[in-house]
Parts: structure tokens; C-alpha cells; sequence
């Protein structure tokens, strides 16, 4: 498989490849069939593994060779030691987890950085959903309100406030539109999807 | 003969003649170990796959041995094992093998102890999970396998695993560890303590020389494997099998068999004590509660598995309370802070224990997946 095929639509792929070394350690929660891992794997000579709780998802990623363990996000990460691994990504699923801050704070004590990604509720598209009297639905929000895995619902602006009140460094953060293009401005805006690399203080 | 059957199978014997000193410190002078095979070992020897069995298992893991009575003489992992099967023997040469101790033709404790002309009794050595890796590695020598594919098992089979990949470290490439614990909690002895207390105060038990009485203590056995099939069953399947069925529709006031699940219990007892030895009973529920592989690193699990080379498959079963899900995580999580290569499944099964013994989609599904990329 090549990268191309792999990231298609999943620019936060490509910005959470940029951030990992070869041989650094890399746990994904909600991790599917593993193919982030396997990105990650393949084109930055990571290591990897992955936490995931629907026994479809642990299947294919036991097809695909990675290191799956099955398990509920929202149990935490209580099985691993602390700064276990140099990166833990939750890609686009912090808004599907109840326990907001006890996530973040637990990846952040496993990992020496957290990767977090979300749909932008202040997207401008989902802003004007919402004025026209119905709940968004997007590229990054594919969902029904009715059949919606997501718990939260938050915005850029949100979780920088979050962050600052959590006391977490924001070492980087990537905003994307729905193409998939970079957002350089307005990112609360313009921005349907964000990435954050995230540190402890 | 059944679709995907290895069809008709037939047990091999293997002798040494090496004495193997024990962890004890006890010496067994010379033994033998019952086998069977299937699949064929390729050109590298590098396909072969050992199959470790629980406390009472043996060497028949799969096929059948009397083509009179297929359904009857089906091996304890006949699902697992054969032809198009999660673990295909037409990619694979697979080994089971009974272990020392056994009572299924394996040198143990009914064998005849050469110097004395009688059974061994009470004079067989106790024998620890190591002791069992150490003598399976003599069969892989004799049969010319330098490393395994992987070493798969279940429940004590799944702690020989382990130790394989502890102790062996160049020898094992996979090692799948099915509804295991890294040790056994308090708990677990104590329910492997009163079986054997059942066994040990039996009149017939004749301090472990029953043989020469011409007896067995069978009221013990059959009590120590009643207690035991509790714990291999889940209360939900219980419930469900049995719940309080009666056996004859209306309470007795008495204590013969009333509910369904007491005919159940006693039918399984009767049946075990006819066929199993108590001697190899209690030596291999004594060598579940000597199995520690941490206690030489001073409890540091993870610190006892650095020395393995294999890649792990970890399965355990929700409905398991002998060994629960928890234990497997144990493992896991030792290998992950290791920074070794692990994938760890929990499958939704009523069945208890017994789980890693049944036909289950999503069980089966993961083995298959794990050993065609083995194979591959």
C-alpha cells in the first residue's frame, strides 16, 4: 500500500507522520484497523501500538500485523507505565470520549506528547447549519444528530481554553478545511478539522 | 470423515535417556513423552507450531483416533486444528504433546518407576511448568525444530507459552496465550488446594499408592473435578444451561440429585474419575500454583519477560473468573512497558474458562487471522 492510499482523506495523518521519529513509540487510541499505525510504521520507522475496543476493528488490525489491544477508552490508560511512549494520538475521537480532561491528562502521563485531533464545531459551514436551524453535518461531522458517536461538542477557541486552563503546553497545531487544505487564518473559522501536538508544562 | 479433519491420527513416543533434573532438585532418570503430528514439517523446519495442554489435556489435540468413533475420540482442540481451520495444518506441522506427569501414556506418576517394578505413586516428582519447557524442548531436538512458529495454548497450556518465551527465548517466534494469568492468585490456589484436599483424605488415596491396592480414589477425583467445572463455567451459561431445573419436576426433600445442575456436576465427576489419574491431578494443579514466572525478578513482570524474543498473541474470555481478563492484561501490559510486539483480544463469550476450548466466531476469527500472518 502506498502513503498516498493510506492518508487519502486524513490530512491529520500526514501532520501526525511529520511529527514521529524512527523508533519512537507510538500509541493510537481508537486505533480501527491500524492504519495509522501502519503509516507510521511504514514511512517514519515508528513503533507502534494501538488501543481499540470494537472486536471488527481489533480483527483488521490483527490482519494488518499491529499491535492492537483491546480494550475501552473510557476504562483510561491505567495499564500503561507512565511516559511508556513518546507519542499518543487520539485521532478524531476525543469528542466521542465522556471523561474529556481525564483522556488528556492520562495520555499525557503515558506519552511524552499527546496528538489530538477533532472536528471544528465553529467550522463557518457548521456555524450556518446551525443559524438555518439544523445540527451540521460535514466531511468531519458525518453524522446524524441521532446516530452521532460524538459526546462533546467544542471548538478550536474551546480547547485552547481548555489547554490554558489545564495548564498543557500547545506545541503545534495544524487547522484544515474540509478538502483537506491547511488553514493558516481564522482557523476558527475556516477550520473543520484540528490537530494538536500537546506537552505537559 | 468431518470437513477439515486431519483425518485419522495415531500417538508416537519419544524416550530420553538423559536424566532431567527438575526445578526441585528431584532427578527423573529417564522418560518418555507421548506425541502426535500433523501437517508436514517443510524443508526450513521453520513452520512447526506446539500445542501445550491445560491441567487435563494430553497429546490427542486434534482428529480422531477410532474411525468407529469419530465424535468420541476428537481431540480436545479438534476445532481449532486441522485443515482450512483457524490453525491450518496445511500450513502448519503441528505438535501435541502430553506432558511429563501425564497419565495418557507420557512418563508420570502411573508409569512403571524402572528401579522399584511398581507405579511411581507418591514417588513422582513434582514437576513445575519449567520442568515441562525443558523436557518439550528435548522433543523439539529429536524432532529437528530448532525454533518454533509459535507455541499456543490455553489456560496452564497458555502459561507454557510464557515460559517458553522466557526461557527460551531463540526458540519461539509467537507465542499465544489463551485464557492464562501470569500467576495464580490466592484465590485460585485455594480452589486447587481443596480439590486436592478432596483427593489426599480419600481412604482409597492410600498415599498416593493406590495402584498396588488394586483401588483408586475415585470419590476424590470426582469431587476435585466437580469443584473445579464450577470454575471453568461462567454463572451466566449456568444459569441459562440448568437455572433451577429439577430433575424430576418436584423437590424430594432429600439429597439425592434434585437439580439439573447437580445431576450435571456428578455425571462430568463420574466420568473424570473413570479415565483421569489422581496423582497427575494433583501434580498439575500443583504445578499451576508454582507458576510465577516474576518471582525471579522479585514480582517485576515485565522484568521476567524482557528476555523473550516472540511475538504475543493474548486472548482471554469475558465471562472468565478462573483467569479473568484482568490477569491477560497483566501480561499485556508488561509487554507493552517491554516495548514488545503484542496483540491482546477479549472476546465476548458466555462460556466461562472453557471459552478457549469452543467454537466462537470472533476466537476463532483472531487465531486464524494471527497464524495466516505467521504464515505468511
Amino acid at each position: 500500500m502506498t502513503e498516498n492510499a493510506i492518508t487519502l482523506g486524513r490530512p491529520d495523518f500526514d501532520a501526525i507522520a511529520e511529527w514521529v521519529q524512527p523508533q519512537e513509540r507510538v500509541l493510537d487510541l481508537g486505533c480501527g484497523d491500524g492504519s495509522l499505525l501502519q503509516l507510521l510504521i511504514e514511512s517514519r520507522g515508528a513503533r507502534g501500538w494501538g488501543v481499540e475496543i470494537d472486536p471488527q476493528g481489533v480483527l483488521a488490525a490483527i490482519r494488518n500485523g499491529i499491535n492492537v489491544i483491546q480494550s475501552d477508552l473510557d476504562a483510561g490508560l491505567s495499564g500503561f507505565e507512565d511516559g511508556a511512549f513518546e507519542h499518543v494520538v487520539l485521532s478524531r475521537t476525543l469528542q466521542t470520549v465522556r471523561n474529556t480532561q481525564q483522556i488528556i491528562t492520562e495520555m499525557l502521563r503515558v506519552g511524552r506528547e499527546a496528538v489530538v485531533s477533532f472536528p471544528n464545531f465553529a467550522y463557518w459551514k457548521n456555524r450556518m447549519a446551525v443559524l438555518n436551524g439544523h445540527m451540521p453535518l460535514s466531511e468531519d461531522l458525518p453524522y446524524q444528530w441521532f446516530n452521532t458517536p460524538n459526546v462533546r461538542f467544542f471548538t478550536i477557541a474551546d480547547f485552547d481554553a481548555l489547554c490554558a486552563e489545564m495548564a498543557i503546553v500547545v506545541q503545534e497545531r495544524m487547522v484544515f478545511d474540509e478538502k483537506g487544505n491547511r488553514v493558516l487564518e481564522e482557523e476558527n473559522f475556516l477550520g473543520s478539522l484540528a490537530v494538536y501536538r500537546l506537552a505537559r508544562r | 470423515m468431518p470437513a477439515h479433519s486431519v483425518g485419522l491420527v495415531a500417538a508416537q513416543s519419544a524416550r530420553f535417556d538423559a536424566p532431567l533434573v527438575l526445578k526441585s532438585g528431584a532427578v527423573v532418570p529417564a522418560y518418555e513423552l507421548v506425541y502426535e503430528t500433523y501437517g508436514t514439517l517443510n524443508a526450513a523446519k521453520s513452520n512447526a507450531i506446539l500445542i501445550c495442554h491445560a491441567l487435563s489435556g494430553h497429546h490427542h489435540v486434534a482428529g480422531y483416533t477410532d474411525p468407529e468413533h469419530i465424535k468420541e475420540t476428537l481431540g480436545w482442540w479438534d476445532n481449532m486444528i486441522g485443515p482450512g481451520k483457524p490453525l491450518d495444518t496445511r500450513k502448519f506441522f503441528v505438535v501435541g504433546v502430553n506432558n511429563l506427569g501425564g497419565c495418557h501414556g507420557s512418563t508420570g506418576p502411573s508409569s512403571l518407576n524402572p528401579a522399584t517394578g511398581h507405579p511411581w505413586g507418591a514417588d513422582f516428582p513434582l514437576v513445575t511448568v519449567e520442568d515441562w519447557v525443558r523436557a518439550q524442548a528435548r522433543l523439539a531436538d529429536r524432532l529437528g525444530i530448532d525454533a518454533w512458529a509459535a507455541v499456543m495454548g490455553g489456560s496452564l497450556g497458555g502459561m507454557q507459552a510464557l515460559q517458553w518465551a522466557i526461557d527460551q527465548p531463540e526458540r519461539v517466534r509467537h507465542a499465544a496465550v489463551i485464557a492464562a494469568a501470569p500467576r495464580l492468585t490466592a484465590e485460585n490456589i485455594a480452589f486447587n488446594d481443596v480439590a486436592r484436599q478432596a483427593i489426599l483424605t480419600d481412604p482409597d488415596f492410600h498415599g498416593g499408592n493406590f495402584y498396588q491396592h488394586h483401588t483408586k480414589p475415585a470419590r476424590g477425583l470426582r469431587l476435585a473435578r466437580m469443584l473445579g467445572h464450577i470454575t471453568y463455567l461462567s454463572d451466566d451459561q449456568m444459569a441459562e444451561k440448568f437455572g433451577r431445573k429439577l430433575k424430576n419436576d418436584a423437590i424430594d426433600y432429600g439429597y439425592g440429585v434434585e437439580f439439573e445442575i447437580e445431576s450435571y456436576l456428578r455425571y462430568q465427576g463420574d466420568k473424570f474419575a473413570s479415565w483421569f489419574d489422581a496423582n497427575t491431578y494433583l501434580l498439575m494443579t500443583k504445578a499451576l500454583d508454582y507458576f510465577d514466572p516474576a518471582h525471579a525478578t522479585d514480582g517485576n513482570l515485565a522484568a521476567a519477560l524482557a528476555r523473550a524474543r516472540a511475538k504475543f498473541l493474548v486472548i482471554s474470555f469475558t465471562t472468565d473468573w478462573r483467569f479473568s481478563p484482568a490477569r491477560s492484561r497483566k501480561i499485556v501490559n508488561a509487554l507493552v512497558r517491554n516495548g514488545q510486539d503484542v496483540a491482546y483480544a477479549s472476546i465476548a463469550s458466555q462460556h466461562g474458562h472453557d471459552s478457549f476450548l469452543m467454537m466462537d466466531a470472533q476466537y476463532h476469527a483472531i487465531v486464524r487471522a494471527y497464524m495466516e500472518r505467521i504464515a505468511a
